[in-house]
């Protein structure tokens, strides 16, 4: 009974696979045919490669749906990514038409997926220089910042005296945009790189403060009581239950750092410094190099993404002890 | 699962060589400030313990007793009144004072091992002590568990940890705050049995507050009585009988007939 019914979806499912694959493989043809067949509105040296490359694509798919007969994983595998597949290219072959093709989209404002590939190709390393400028800021301006908020969170939610003093300044500065600041600090700072740091360290600080202090205050004060009975002086109440049972805050805290930390690296980066991938856009844009501003947003886009889910990753291990966390 | 070659000693015997502690309760008064009014908890209460005795404290509910035993832990001074371990005044908490809690109270960041050895750790001394964490674990029968988090416990194993924790610092006085009242009813007479057990191994001064009047005789050596709050001490009396206990004794019945009327609920025997 069983192995009749695991049979039936087998086959329901290699049937899907194959009409799945072939769909795929069909709509990467389309986006061959609509790059290579049709002649384009501005010069674009690589649409040639790129209708081969759609084309190399919809024979893979096309080979891999006629095999996974053979292979099973290959089936899931399809089944599971051809939705994707297809709808990635339909954009293509829309965007493809509405930009080079047709004309639709304004030139040169909205370069083709060719333009992009264009990019890569010839400017990889201009590219490439930003994309370690920006994440340098990040990370260095990111650990600053997040030193900085959780001992100011933990001296918060801990004494007294620092509340005493933390607290008026933490409730004038924080809320304030530190891109406010901007003018002032790009001449208090020696240099346009330390104001950038100083910055993005602003404006990740003020988050992780608030919600490292909201952890410590929300300890169960029995885990306090507890401790104490079996020994713990002062410094091991911090160090092993306020600050481990305040974790969960704190990567609150981080994440949502990290969303104003992208933010201020890219005012800084438009504003003041001359490296990075912000830069990239504005000089980009001077030149009027549009598809190089579109390949700098996305590589932008690669590196939040990678940032957050690194940052979840993380998570997932340090709170492994937690139950239902979000998987990201 | 726990010492059970032990559980055929009677009370005589039990004057052994004891590991437990005495205490002195000296005349002590607390009251707690709320919005501006006071209000009193303990009333010039009194009682001596001596070293290894079972003393189960039992009254109405929020008549002061949980207080009293934060003033043994030292987690708070008291108000009036001295606490005295063997003779010494109590002035802040010690390892040597453990309490037990009625929630288990286990750090949800640490497995079951780790949990145990807080009070080593705290105390810098845990390398020495990883055998008698191991110990401490198998004594409650968790041994396979010791690599659990808390989330993955049941309400009985969790107290068990959290008696190992308290075990593991070798308490001279163990104090037990409804330890037993959140669990269902079977879990909590076998932990009943299993507590006489360890008590009569180890050899602890212990002290329970209890709401359960059975729990209190089943268990205890002795039993004193508070009145309403401000908590006073009704009657203070001995459960003359040896160990095990059994639940049907017509002599436990007796003294929880007496118990009942000292709480005032005579009427319901």
């Amino acid at each position: 009974m069983s192995t009749l019914s695991e049979n039936t979806i087998g086959q329901r499912s290699g049937r899907n696979g194959t009409l799945l694959g072939l769909a795929a493989a069909g709509a990467w043809a389309l986006v061959a045919a609509t790059t290579g067949l049709l002649p384009d509105v501005g010069d674009w040296p690589e649409t040639e490669n790129l209708a081969i490359a759609g084309a190399i694509i919809a024979v893979l798919l096309a080979a891999s749906a006629l095999l996974q007969r053979v292979s099973p994983a290959l089936g899931r595998w399809l089944v599971d990514k051809s939705p994707w597949l297809i709808a990635i290219a339909l954009f293509l072959s829309v965007w493809q038409l509405a930009s080079a093709k047709l004309g639709w989209l304004p030139q040169p404002f909205f370069p083709p997926p060719q333009g992009i590939i264009e990019v890569f190709t010839y400017d990889y390393a201009e590219l490439g220089i930003s994309l370690v400028a920006s994440a340098q800021l990040l990370i260095v301006g990111f650990i600053y910042g997040g030193v900085v908020g959780f001992i100011g969170g933990v001296a918060l939610g801990w004494s007294q005296l620092a509340a005493y003093w933390i607290h008026p300044i933490l409730r004038f500065v924080g809320p304030l945009p530190s891109t406010a600041l901007l003018p002032i600090i790009f001449f208090a700072f020696p240099s346009s790189y330390s104001a950038s740091i100083f910055l993005v360290a602003l404006a990740v600080a003020f988050p992780m403060t608030v919600l490292t202090w909201s952890g410590i205050a929300s300890v169960n004060p029995a885990y306090y009581d507890v401790a104490r009975t079996l020994g713990a002086s002062p410094l091991a109440l911090v160090l092993k239950v306020a600050i481990p049972a305040s974790l969960p805050y704190v990567f609150v805290g981080l994440f949502m750092a990290l969303g104003a930390a992208f933010s201020s690296l890219m005012v800084a980066e438009l504003l003041g410094v001359k490296a990075g991938l912000g830069f990239f856009i504005q000089w980009s844009q001077g030149w009027g190099s549009y598809n190089s501003v579109f390949t700098a947003v996305l590589v932008l886009a690669l590196l939040c993404s990678f940032s957050i889910t690194a940052l979840f990753k993380i998570r997932g291990r340090v709170l492994s002890w937690q139950k239902g966390l979000v998987k990201w | 699962m726990v010492a059970s070659a032990l559980a055929q000693t009677s009370p005589e015997t039990l004057a052994r060589p004891s590991a437990g502690a005495s205490l002195d309760i000296d005349n002590v008064s607390h009251a707690f400030n709320l919005d501006g009014s006071t209000l009193h908890v303990l009333d010039h209460v009194s009682f001596d313990v001596k070293p290894g005795e079972f003393v189960a404290l039992l009254g109405p509910s929020g008549c002061g007793k949980s207080t009293l035993l934060r003033l043994i832990a030292g987690l708070e001074p008291p108000n009036a009144g001295a606490l005295k371990v063997n003779g010494q005044t109590i002035t802040g908490p010690d390892p040597s004072r453990v309490v037990v809690f009625q929630d288990p109270t286990l750090y949800p960041w640490r497995t079951v091992w780790r949990n145990v050895a807080l009070g080593p750790e705290a105390q810098g001394k845990l390398k020495e002590s990883r055998g008698r964490v191991d110990e401490a674990i198998d004594l409650v029968g968790l041994g396979q568990f010791s690599k659990a988090y808390p989330h993955q416990l049941s309400g009985g194993m969790a107290q068990r940890v959290a008696l190992a924790r308290a075990l593991v610092n070798d308490p001279s006085i163990l104090i037990l705050d409804e330890p037993l009242g959140k669990l269902d009813s079977l879990t909590r007479l076998t932990m009943q049995s299993e507590l006489v057990s360890l008590w009569q191994e180890k050899g602890f001064t212990a002290i329970l507050v209890t709401h359960d009047v059975e729990e209190a005789l089943f268990l205890s050596t002795r039993v004193i009585i508070f009145s309403n709050r401000p908590a006073r001490i009704k009657a203070d009396f001995e459960v003359d009988l040896p160990y095990p206990r059994h639940r049907g004794d017509p002599r436990l019945a007796e003294l929880r007939h007496r118990s009942l009327a000292e709480l005032g609920l005579d009427s319901t025997w």
